[in-house]
């Protein structure tokens, strides 16, 4: 699962008003090369939620993106490649997604996460 | 990529080894989803460089189209874990990146407007009422550019209505019709294959505050 992923994945159990970001937990990262696309990132830097990247990064073990980055970071190609790196290739391949509100954990294996709820949380 | 390139690759894929009829899975054609795709992007521009998603995505076919047609981030649902795996390995087959996340649709919450194209050749609704409109319904929620989908010719009407009514489409439109084959897979099809008329829509959301 990238980073991108994680950034549109929310907790849906019923009940819970605020279910993003899901909390990451580590077993095992894999990074996997994707061809350097600026404009893509470009366009993508305005629609995700930059903090919750971050923190998601730091968690994988990547400490390279700047705290703070506004539109005018993306003139700065060595800004875009750290964003690259962190939004494309970083791969949680093992581990969980805990909901902030409840602790409920949904486990990743094969770099597939299981959103899948039971009965009672629907 | 010509539209003879996409067919032919979609046709090596693997499909459902034991489908599962309560989840309607029907394997998408190559025919069909080459030309699904192949009109997505030649006619609208809504596949290359963007970010797709494959709702129900089987063995990932739709989006893997999506894929080899440039899109930058394909992500695959599907509730049955089984297929979602046969998907995997399709996607390796092809050396494609493509992101997969189990979960059922009808109670799918996405943060955000990052997905541009829904791609989905949804359940009919035949085994359980309505499953395609559950789908679409949240394909327009989350598609901010276009949701392109199969349903049964059949039931054109009742799918323009709904979709413009309840769903948050602002345009519905039939691009053409096409033949689906459904090969004899189930222990209720009496006949050996039969193909049905469906309908490739596109539908566009409304606008998103």
């Amino acid at each position: 699962m990238r980073l991108l992923t994680h950034n549109m994945l929310s907790s849906n159990i019923k009940g819970v008003t605020n279910g993003f970001p899901l909390r990451i937990e580590v077993e095992k990262v894999v990074e996997k090369q994707v061809d350097f696309n600026p404009n893509f990132l470009k366009n993508m830097f305005s629609k995700i939620d930059y903090k919750a990247l971050l923190e998601a990064s730091r968690i994988m073990g990547y400490a390279e993106l700047p705290d703070h980055a506004d539109p005018s970071s993306l003139e700065s190609d060595d800004f875009l490649r750290r964003f690259h790196h962190a939004l494309l290739q970083l791969h949680l391949e093992e581990g969980s997604l805990v909901c902030p509100e409840t602790g409920r954990k949904f486990p990743v294996n094969k770099g597939i996460p299981n959103m899948l709820l039971h009965e009672d949380e629907v | 990529m010509k539209l003879k390139q996409l067919e032919g690759l979609l046709g090596s894929l693997e499909q459902f080894s034991n489908p599962k009829i309560e989840l309607e899975q029907y394997p998408t054609g190559s025919h069909i989803a080459s030309r699904m795709l192949y009109t997505a992007e030649n006619s609208f521009g809504d596949v290359k460089n963007k970010v797709v998603a494959d709702f129900g995505c089987g063995c990932g076919t739709l989006g893997l189209a999506a894929a080899l047609l440039g899109a930058d981030h394909v992500i695959g649902l599907d509730i049955d874990a089984q297929s979602l795996e046969i998907a995997c390995e399709n996607a390796d087959e092809l050396e494609l990146d493509m992101e997969f996340v189990q979960c059922d649709i009808k109670n799918l919450t996405w943060k955000g407007q990052i997905i541009d194209t829904v791609v989905m050749n949804p359940p009919f609704g035949t085994r359980r009422k309505g499953a395609d409109m559950d789908f679409l319904s949240v394909a327009l929620k989350v598609a901010s550019e276009a949701v392109y989908s199969l349903h049964k010719t059949t039931t054109r009407d009742h799918v323009r209505r709904a979709a413009l009514r309840d769903c948050n489409a602002s345009s519905a439109e039939v691009l053409c019709e096409l033949r689906y084959d459904v090969p004899q897979l189930y222990k209720f099809h009496k006949k050996k294959e039969v193909d049905i008329a469906v309908d490739l829509w596109r539908f566009v959301p409304k606008k998103k505050q």
